[in-house]
């Protein structure tokens, strides 16, 4: 018997849960799932709030199975996980600065999203009025001699998101790195209870600006899941087509980005040149360059026309014949090659420790890719393969990147090949359900969990960006390197503030 | 890389040409900002970005005015580093409970006269995520907003065409 389904026994099924099933346990059952977590026997794909409850999804990895426990908390208590499988940790600390629940046994109780500047308190539970007081925040210390303070952010040099690091230096060596994150903390939780279907699907796909197609695909896997609902054959093909592209936007962003941040302007310019086609392809074909809100519960609200099609086969003729010149420029430039190789070094048994995904897993050893496991529609028809790298280094993230770039291209053309006529959008039941999905996006793994009420509004939705598990594993990387590496490092991870903040 | 510079140099520029400044920016300035300020400023302009809650899309697509299509550096406008260094701080975002100290703080840290443009229909009101416990509402619930560019997000083109408006001298 597996690991998961030994801990399922017994337990009461929660029928309307799907695809994969929920179970109400008991605190032996919860004791146990901790167990098998910090031995490594499952992996954590998320852990979440209700007002009075608190819910874990987990993965048998080897067996492929995934499950949800939820432990029901009339006392507003629960046995800690971070306190022995430290992913859980800042999860944790969000349940708590939300709706109160409190993980017993925890090691590290300091609010996590709550900064001391909401005007209420437990936002999500009690709603405690509480005049706006900042709270200090007392970072992990770092003793020893010589060593100094850089503090750094929420506002940052360039234009991207605002966040806090707390870096520790002997010299320009980093000793410990503390991120405080929080900062674009909008209340997503908050606005999706109790909201309309249409709203709700807006809301998820504004919820990391950059995953904008991942997370709405996310979202509406998870209402068709609860509502038995399944989208049309084409709908299907142009999800990932839509999907792929914008995989292909981000990665050519990212390669150059990071190559920009080894003081390589060449690749930055090539690949913003590239990155360009790929969105105004996007706004010819679907109206949106980053097409927000053109995936849909039900199906997808824009339809590909033939001078569509064109535009994407041409497209992919000038990726195909633009883009295999950059990785060569890049393994022949010895001085941008001698910044990335063994450059933040993330070791594997971190990286399956806490279930990471995306490049940041796939650098360091983890296989792992929503696509194929647990799958989805269309992908377990169409053939693309998944590349992973050893070394855990700058550069194996950046490889990754590159050659899942030739794998997105053959992916949209095969859905551009198998695009057949037909209906984008089932009809929505309006009924209560639970259901769960997992997608990939560009940066890793989107899990999307939703409850609807009776009037087919949203009761709760959590949506769980794939950062929640890399951000930790940037502080464990930036160890030991100096601190002029960080912006190349942190770069390779590009993690989400916004999908992370909520 | 040798190969690759030369075959570039043989290549026409993929530089567009400047789209013409928008008339509602036009209208919004011409209406806020006196024209002495603009004859100090108007010629270059040093932007500081400043995310204050946004989901990250209008950080993208002001990203890719820096891209060789837009090239925003042709026209002397250029993002820079530190507050303290610019005439325009572009915000996006509704703005979060929890930035909004450190945006006024930027606000202070950059020298008069200056400019703020709001980015993204969130900086309008705060969009999407206006009513929430975590959110103040748009820019203007916390600073003195010169012009709005809105779009969610607004394309490259809709934002130089803003940007340009700044440049025009009335």
């Amino acid at each position: 018997m597996s690991a998961l389904a030994a801990l399922m026994r017994d337990a009461n099924r929660v029928t309307s849960h799907q695809p994969w099933p929920r179970v109400v346990v008991k605190r032996q059952a919860w004791s146990a799932a901790i167990d098998d977590l910090s031995q490594r026997r499952l992996t954590l794909l998320s852990l979440w709030g209700e007002a009075a409850a608190v819910q874990m999804a987990l993965l048998d990895e080897p067996t492929g199975e995934i499950a949800v426990l939820g432990l029901d908390c009339p006392d507003g208590r629960f046995p800690s996980v971070g306190a022995r499988h430290s992913p859980a940790q800042r999860l944790e600390r969000t349940i708590a600065d939300l709706f109160g629940i409190v993980a017993e046994g925890a090691g590290d109780v300091r609010p996590w999203l709550d900064h001391g500047r909401w005007a209420m308190r437990q936002p999500l539970g009690a709603r405690v009025a509480s005049p706006e007081s900042p709270m200090p925040y007392a970072f992990l210390s770092a003793e020893g001699e010589g060593l100094h303070q850089i503090p750094v952010g929420p506002v940052h040099a360039g234009i991207i998101e605002p966040g806090h690091f707390r870096f520790t230096a002997n010299g320009e060596t980093v000793v410990r790195l503390e991120a405080r994150l929080g900062y674009v903390h909008k209340g997503i939780d908050h606005l999706m209870a109790g909201a309309e279907l249409e709203t709700a699907a807006k809301l998820a796909g504004r919820t990391s600006g950059d995953s904008t197609v991942a997370y709405a695909l996310a979202f509406a896997r998870a209402v068709e899941a609860a509502l038995a609902v399944e989208p049309p054959p084409r709908a299907h093909l142009l999800r990932a087509l839509m999907a792929e592209l914008e995989r292909l936007a981000n990665h050519l962003g990212d390669i150059g980005a990071v190559c920009n941040d080894a003081a390589f302007a060449l690749m930055h310019a090539h690949c913003g040149m590239l990155r360009e086609q790929v969105l105004r392809t996007a706004d010819a074909c679907f109206g949106h360059r980053l097409m927000r809100d053109r995936v849909v519960p039900g199906g997808v609200a824009a339809d590909l026309d033939p001078s569509g099609q064109a535009a994407v086969g041409a497209l992919v003729e000038l990726l195909r014949g633009r883009f295999p010149a950059l990785p060569r420029l890049y393994d022949n430039t010895a001085s941008l090659l001698d910044r990335t190789v063994t450059t933040g070094i993330l070791r594997p048994d971190l990286v399956r420790q806490f279930g990471a995904g995306g490049y940041v897993g796939r650098g360091s050893g983890r296989a792992f890719d929503a696509r194929r496991l647990p799958g989805h529609a269309p992908y377990d028809r169409l053939d693309f393969t998944v590349p992973v790298q050893q070394e855990g280094d700058v550069h194996a993230r950046l490889r990754i990147r590159m050659d899942e770039v030739e794998q997105s291209l053959r992916l949209v053309s095969q859905c551009l090949a198998r695009l057949a006529p037909g209906p984008l959008r089932a009809e929505l039941p309006r009924q209560p359900g639970e259901g769960m999905a997992l997608v990939e996006g560009f940066r890793g793994d989107i899990l999307a969990w939703i409850r609807l009420g009776p009037d087919g509004r949203v009761a709760r939705c959590h949506l769980r960006d794939p950062s929640w598990f890399q951000w930790p594993l940037l502080e464990a990387a930036i160890e030991g390197n100096i601190v002029a590496d960080f912006p190349l490092c942190n770069k390779s991870f590009n993690c989400s503030y916004s999908g992370h903040d909520l | 890389m040798r190969d690759r510079l030369l075959l570039e140099l043989l290549r026409a520029p993929l530089t567009e040409p400047a789209p013409a400044p928008d008339e509602a920016a036009l209208a919004e300035l011409a209406a806020k900002v006196d024209g002495a300020a603009r004859r100090r400023l108007g010629r270059s302009l040093a932007i500081r970005e400043v995310d204050a809650g946004s989901c990250n899309g209008c950080e993208l697509e002001i990203h890719a005015l820096n891209n060789v299509y837009y090239d925003l550096e042709r026209f002397g406008i250029r993002f820079v580093a530190s507050p303290r260094h610019a005439d325009v701080l572009l915000v996006t975002g509704p703005v979060t409970s929890n930035m909004r100290e450190a945006l006024e703080r930027t606000y202070r840290a950059t020298p008069s006269p200056k400019w703020v443009v709001a980015v993204g229909d969130c900086a309008v009101d705060g969009g999407l995520f206006a009513g929430s416990y975590a959110v103040v509402g748009g820019v203007s619930a916390v600073l003195p907003v010169d012009l709005h560019i809105r779009g969610c997000p607004p394309s490259p083109t809709t934002l130089l065409k803003g940007l340009l408006a700044l440049l025009h001298v009335a």
